[in-house]
C-alpha cells in the first residue's frame, strides 16, 4: 500500500533582520513549543548550559556547531525541520551580522517565505533595511514582520505601532508589501504559537498561524515556456541511441509537436518525446519537471543555450545588459576585468562597463560616480559579455531574469536584469583602439618584410567540429601546411592551442574562467606574430562566429584567413575555404596553398 | 508537484550540474538508504544511466549483506563500482573491533583517510570488472575534483550547514564560517586546483522523505533496514561493531513510514544507533571538518 505524500508537503522559510534581534531564540522557542526536537536534546543542552555556569537559552538548541556558542552569533544558515497539522516545515535560521550577509542570502534565496525579525528596543537597524532590500531583490513575496522583544518594551503598543510604520514606509520604497507585523517575545514565548495576555491589543494571527497561512507557491506553469539546457546527453551504453536535450523547465510547459527554438543560436526544431526515467509517460513537460526532450532533427547545439516555444514571447537576446547586482565579493568588483556570468544554464565572460548608480542598502540613498562596485554595495550597473545570450528581464520573468557573477571561483555578485542594451561599441573594440592608437611600430615596415619573405603576413585559422572528427583532422591540416611552408623557406608558424593554455594561459589565474579569454589572447598573439610577417597558423576547434570576429578584430591590421574543415557549416559565417570531409590532408594542403597564392599571401608560383 | 516531485527535480538538476562541471567526478555509495536513493536519482538525471563511478570505502566491517547487495546492483545497473579501503591499519589491526583504537580514532582511520586517499587517488583503488564480475587493481586512478554525496541536512547539526555544493581545501577540510553563497540554483562549479567540491543533492530531504521515495520509486534496499522476525531493524547502516538496531517490529516500507510519521521514532534521531557519535560533544562535526562525510 502505497502513503499518502500529500500528508507531508513541504515550506521552506527563512528568518532574517539584524544582529542579536532574536532570529535563533525564536526559532528555538518555536520548535521547543512544537515538540520538534528530538527526545532529550533540550534536557542535554539544559545539562551542558548547567555544567558551563551558562543561563539556557533557546537559542543554544540551534547553534549546533561549536564555534557559534564560542563567539554566540549564527555564522552560517543552519536548518532545522518541524511541523504543524497542516504541513512540514525547513526553518532556515540566517546570520543577522554583516560578515555573514553571503550566507544570510543563501538562506534567505532557498526560502518560499521570510520572517524578519526586529528587536522592539533597538528599533530599525542597517541590516533590518537591508535585508528587507536583499529579500525583495531575491524576489520573495511572502514576507511577515516579528517584532520582537516586546517583553522589554513593556509590551507597549506604542512602540509596536512606531517601527510598523516605520519600516512600512521604507518596504514600500522597495515594493515590498508585508503579510503581516506581529509583536512578540521570543524569551516569553509571546505571540509565538498561542496568543499573549499581556498583548490584548493585538488581533492579528500568532507566528505559527501566520506561517501556516503562507501559501506553497506553485510552479509557473501559465507562462512562457523557458527551458535552460544544462546537457545534450548520448548515453552510447546498451545500444542506447536518444540524442537528449535535458534540463529542467524554469517556467510555463511544451508538448510532444512544438516548434521550439534555440537562443543565442536560433535554432529551431520540434519536440519528438519528452524523455524520463521510471515514470508515467505524458506528452506535456510543465514548470519544475526536471527531464529531457528528443528533437526531431538533428541540431547541435551547446549546453547552456536557451530552449523557448517558437510560438511564445521570445527572450532578450543580447551582449549588454542594465541590471541591479548585489556584490559579495571580497575584492569589489572593477572595470577591465573580465568575470563569469552565470544566467540559467549559461555561462559567459563578462565585464563591468559602467556604474550608473550605487544604492547604499541600509540607507536606501544612492551614490553616483562610482567607479567600482565595493562589497556589500547594491549598484545599477551596465554589463557586457563578449557573445550574445539569451534572457528575459526580471520583471516580467523571473527566473531566467537572474544571474550570479563568478570571481576568484566563487560566486561574487548576484543581480537581475533591468534591460536589455544594444547598438553600443564593445568593450573589446575599445580595447583594440586604444591598443593600435599606442602600438608602437618598428623600423622595418609590413612591406619590406614581405619583399625579404616572399610572402605577407597571414593568420590562418583552421577549424572543424570536434563532433563529427573535423577538428582533428584541422590540426593535422594545420601542421602539414606549417611543414609544406617551411620546406619552400616561407616564415609559417603553428601555434598548438595546447600550448598557449599549457603556458601562456597557465598564468593567468582567472578564477576559473577561461573560455573567452583564451580567444582573446591568441588574438593577440595573432597581432605579434602577424606583425613579424610571418604566417601564423592556428587551429582551434568548433569556433563560432563571434569566435572569429574577436580574433578578427583583434589581429588588424592584418588579416586572418578562416578555412573550415569537415561539412558542418559556420553558423553565420561564410569561411574563406571549406575542406570537405572526405579529403585528404595533402588534399587540403594543396587546396590551402593555391588559396593562398589566389589572395596573394604568397606573391611567386612556389607551392 | 508533490513534495517528492519537488526534491526529486532539485536533485536531478544538482546531478546534472555536477555532470557538466566537474570533468573527475565520483559519488560516495555507503550502500546506506539514502546513497542508494541519490543512485536511483542519478538513473533519473541520465535516463537510466550511471555515467561516473561510485566510491565505497570499505571498512571490511561492513554487514556482509551490504556487500552483496553493492555488486548485485552494480552488475545489473551497470556501474563504474570503485572500493578503496586502509590497507595499513586493517594490516596492522589499527581499528576498534581489535581493541587498538576509540571508536572515533577507528572511523578515523577506516573511513576519513581510506576516503582521502582513495579520492586523491594516491592509494591503490579496486575498480568492478563487469565482464568477470571480480574486482580488480586501478591502473592509473586519478584524483576527484567532484564528489557527490548522501549526507541529509536533518542528520545532526553540522550536517545543517552545508551547501548543495561544498569546497573542501586541499587537506579535505571544511571551513564552515567561510563558505560560498548559493542562490537561484546558481552552485559553486569553479574550483581552485588543488581543492575540491562536495555535492549535495539530497541536502533537503529528511529521514521520511527518503522512505516515500523508496516506496513511491520501489526502490531496491538492503533487508537489514526490515524487522528479521526478532523485532529489532537496522534504521541507519554503518559497521557492525558500532552500529546496533533499534526496537522495531516494521517489516516492510510502509511500515517504516507509518513508524516515522507518528509512531514512535517520531522523535528519536536516526543516528541513535551510532555510537561513534557520542564519544565527544562535538565528536562528529571533528570528523566532519577533517572530511567525514
Amino acid at each position: 500500500m502505497q502513503s499518502d505524500p500529500v500528508a507531508t508537503e513541504q515550506m521552506s522559510i527563512a528568518m532574517a533582520g539584524h544582529v542579536d534581534h532574536g532570529k535563533s531564540t525564536v526559532i528555538g522557542r518555536l520548535l521547543a513549543e512544537t515538540g520538534s526536537f528530538p527526545d532529550g536534546k533540550i534536557e542535554q543542552v539544559r545539562a551542558m548550559c548547567q555544567r558551563n555556569a551558562r543561563p539556557f537559552e533557546y537559542a543554544f538548541l540551534l547553534d549546533a556547531l561549536k564555534d557559534e556558542q564560542a563567539q554566540g552569533i549564527t555564522i552560517d544558515t543552519a536548518r532545522c525541520f518541524f511541523k504543524t497539522a497542516k504541513r512540514n516545515y525547513i526553518l532556515i535560521d540566517a546570520p543577522g551580522h554583516i560578515e555573514f550577509l553571503k550566507n544570510m542570502i543563501t538562506g534567505a534565496a532557498r526560502a518560499e517565505a521570510i520572517l524578519l525579525v526586529i528587536d522592539a528596543a533597538e528599533g530599525i537597524r542597517e541590516n533590518s533595511t537591508r535585508h528587507g532590500y536583499m529579500v525583495s531583490m531575491l524576489g520573495i513575496r511572502q514576507v511577515a514582520i516579528l517584532v520582537n522583544k516586546m517583553d522589554s518594551m513593556g509590551y507597549d503598543v506604542g512602540r509596536f505601532e512606531a517601527i510598523k510604520a516605520e519600516y512600512s514606509a521604507f518596504l514600500a520604497k522597495i515594493n515590498l508589501e508585508p503579510l503581516a507585523f506581529i509583536p512578540i517575545s521570543g524569551r516569553e514565548g509571546a505571540n509565538l504559537t498561542t496568543r499573549s495576555a499581556a498583548m490584548p491589543w493585538y488581533q492579528g494571527p500568532t507566528v505559527l498561524e501566520q506561517i501556516d497561512a503562507f501559501k506553497k507557491p506553485e510552479p509557473p506553469v501559465a507562462m512562457p515556456f523557458r527551458f535552460p539546457v544544462q546537457g545534450v546527453y548520448k548515453f552510447t551504453e546498451q545500444n542506447d541511441d536518444r540524442r537528449i536535450f535535458a534540463g529542467t523547465v524554469d517556467t510555463g510547459s511544451v508538448a510532444v509537436g512544438d516548434e521550439v527554438v534555440f537562443l543565442p543560436s536560433g535554432k529551431h526544431s520540434r519536440v519528438a518525446s519528452i524523455e524520463r526515467f521510471n515514470a508515467p509517460a505524458d506528452p506535456v513537460a510543465r514548470a519544475g519537471e526536471a527531464l529531457g526532450f528528443c528533437l526531431h532533427t538533428q541540431i547541435y547545439v551547446k549546453p547552456g543555450e536557451l530552449l523557448v516555444k517558437a510560438a511564445e514571447i521570445q527572450p532578450s537576446v543580447s551582449t549588454r545588459l542594465r541590471a541591479n547586482l548585489f556584490w559579495m565579493g571580497k575584492a569589489p568588483m572593477i572595470k577591465h576585468k573580465t568575470y563569469k556570468l552565470k544566467l540559467g544554464a549559461a555561462r559567459s565572460a563578462v565585464t563591468l562597463v559602467n556604474v550608473v548608480n550605487v544604492l547604499d542598502a541600509s540607507e536606501l540613498t544612492s551614490v553616483r560616480n562610482k567607479q567600482q562596485i565595493d562589497r556589500h554595495d547594491v549598484a545599477e550597473c551596465v554589463l557586457e559579455c563578449p557573445k550574445p545570450i539569451a534572457f528575459d528581464l526580471e520583471r516580467d520573468l523571473a527566473t531566467t531574469g537572474r544571474f550570479v557573477i563568478v570571481d576568484d571561483y566563487e560566486i561574487a555578485g548576484a543581480g537581475i536584469v533591468l534591460e536589455a542594451l544594444r547598438g553600443q561599441d564593445s568593450v573589446l573594440k575599445d580595447h583594440f583602439l586604444e591598443r593600435e592608437r599606442h602600438w608602437e611600430s618598428s623600423e622595418v615596415s609590413a612591406d619590406r618584410r614581405a619583399g625579404e619573405y616572399r610572402h605577407r603576413a597571414k593568420f590562418v585559422l583552421l577549424t572543424g567540429r570536434t563532433e563529427d572528427g573535423s577538428a582533428d583532422k584541422a590540426q593535422a591540416l594545420a601542421k602539414a601546411l606549417e611543414l609544406r611552408l617551411f620546406w619552400l623557406h616561407f616564415k609559417a608558424y603553428y601555434l598548438g592551442a595546447r600550448n598557449v593554455a599549457l603556458g601562456l594561459d597557465a598564468h593567468f589565474d582567472e578564477g576559473g574562467y577561461s573560455g573567452d579569454s583564451r580567444i582573446r589572447r591568441l588574438g593577440e598573439l595573432a597581432r605579434i606574430l602577424t606583425d613579424s610577417g610571418q604566417i601564423f597558423i592556428a587551429s582551434i576547434p568548433d569556433l563560432d562566429v563571434y569566435d572569429i570576429q574577436t580574433l578578427e578584430l583583434l589581429n588588424k591590421p592584418n588579416e586572418i584567413l578562416v578555412v573550415n574543415v569537415g561539412g558542418t557549416p559556420i553558423e553565420n559565417y561564410s569561411a574563406a575555404f571549406t575542406v570537405p570531409a572526405e579529403a585528404s590532408v595533402d588534399g587540403g594542403v594543396n587546396a590551402v596553398g593555391m588559396l593562398l597564392r589566389q589572395k596573394d599571401v604568397i606573391l611567386e608560383y612556389s607551392i | 508537484m508533490n513534495h517528492l516531485d519537488r526534491l526529486e527535480a532539485q536533485g536531478v538538476r544538482i546531478l546534472r550540474e555536477a555532470y557538466r562541471d566537474f570533468k573527475d567526478l565520483a559519488m560516495l555509495w555507503s550502500i546506506g538508504k539514502d546513497s542508494t536513493v541519490l543512485l536511483w536519482l542519478t538513473r533519473k538525471a541520465f535516463f537510466g544511466h550511471v555515467p561516473f563511478p561510485l566510491v565505497h570505502v570499505d571498512t571490511r566491517f561492513k554487514i556482509p549483506e551490504m556487500i552483496a547487495y553493492r555488486d548485485r546492483l552494480a552488475m545489473e545497473w551497470h556501474v563504474n563500482m570503485i572500493v578503496g579501503q586502509n590497507v595499513e591499519a586493517l594490516r596492522d589491526k589499527q581499528t576498534f573491533p581489535d581493541g587498538n583504537l576509540t571508536r572515533i580514532q577507528c572511523c578515523r582511520r577506516l573511513k576519513s583517510e581510506a576516503l582521502k586517499h582513495t579520492l586523491s587517488g594516491d592509494w591503490p583503488r579496486l575498480r568492478l570488472d563487469h565482464a568477470s564480475g571480480e574486482y580488480v587493481v586501478d591502473s592509473k586512478p586519478e584524483p576527484f575534483t567532484g564528489v557527490i554525496v548522501g549526507v541529509r541536512a536533518d542528520e545532526e547539526g553540522s550536517r545543517s550547514k552545508e551547501r548543495y555544493f561544498s569546497p573542501r581545501d586541499k587537506d579535505s577540510e571544511w571551513d564552515i564560517g567561510d563558505q560560498p553563497p548559493e542562490l537561484w540554483n546558481q552552485f559553486k562549479t569553479d574550483f581552485a586546483p588543488g581543492t575540491h567540491v562536495r555535492i549535495h543533492p539530497l541536502l533537503d530531504w529528511t529521514e521520511l522523505n527518503i522512505w516515500e521515495y523508496i516506496e513511491r520509486e520501489n526502490i531496491p534496499v538492503v533487508s537489514l533496514y526490515f524487522d528479521q522476525g526478532n523485532g529489532t531493524r537496522y534504521r541507519s547502516l554503518g559497521c557492525y561493531p558500532c552500529t546496533k538496531p533499534i526496537d522495531s517490529k516494521a517489516r516492510n516500507i510502509a511500515e517504516i513510514i507509518a513508524e516515522l510519521r507518528t509512531g514512535k521514532l517520531k522523535n528519536v534521531a536516526e543516528r541513535s544507533g551510532r555510537d561513534q557519535d557520542k564519544e565527544d560533544g562535538g565528536g562528529l562535526e571533528t570528523l566532519r571538518r577533517e572530511g567525514y562525510m
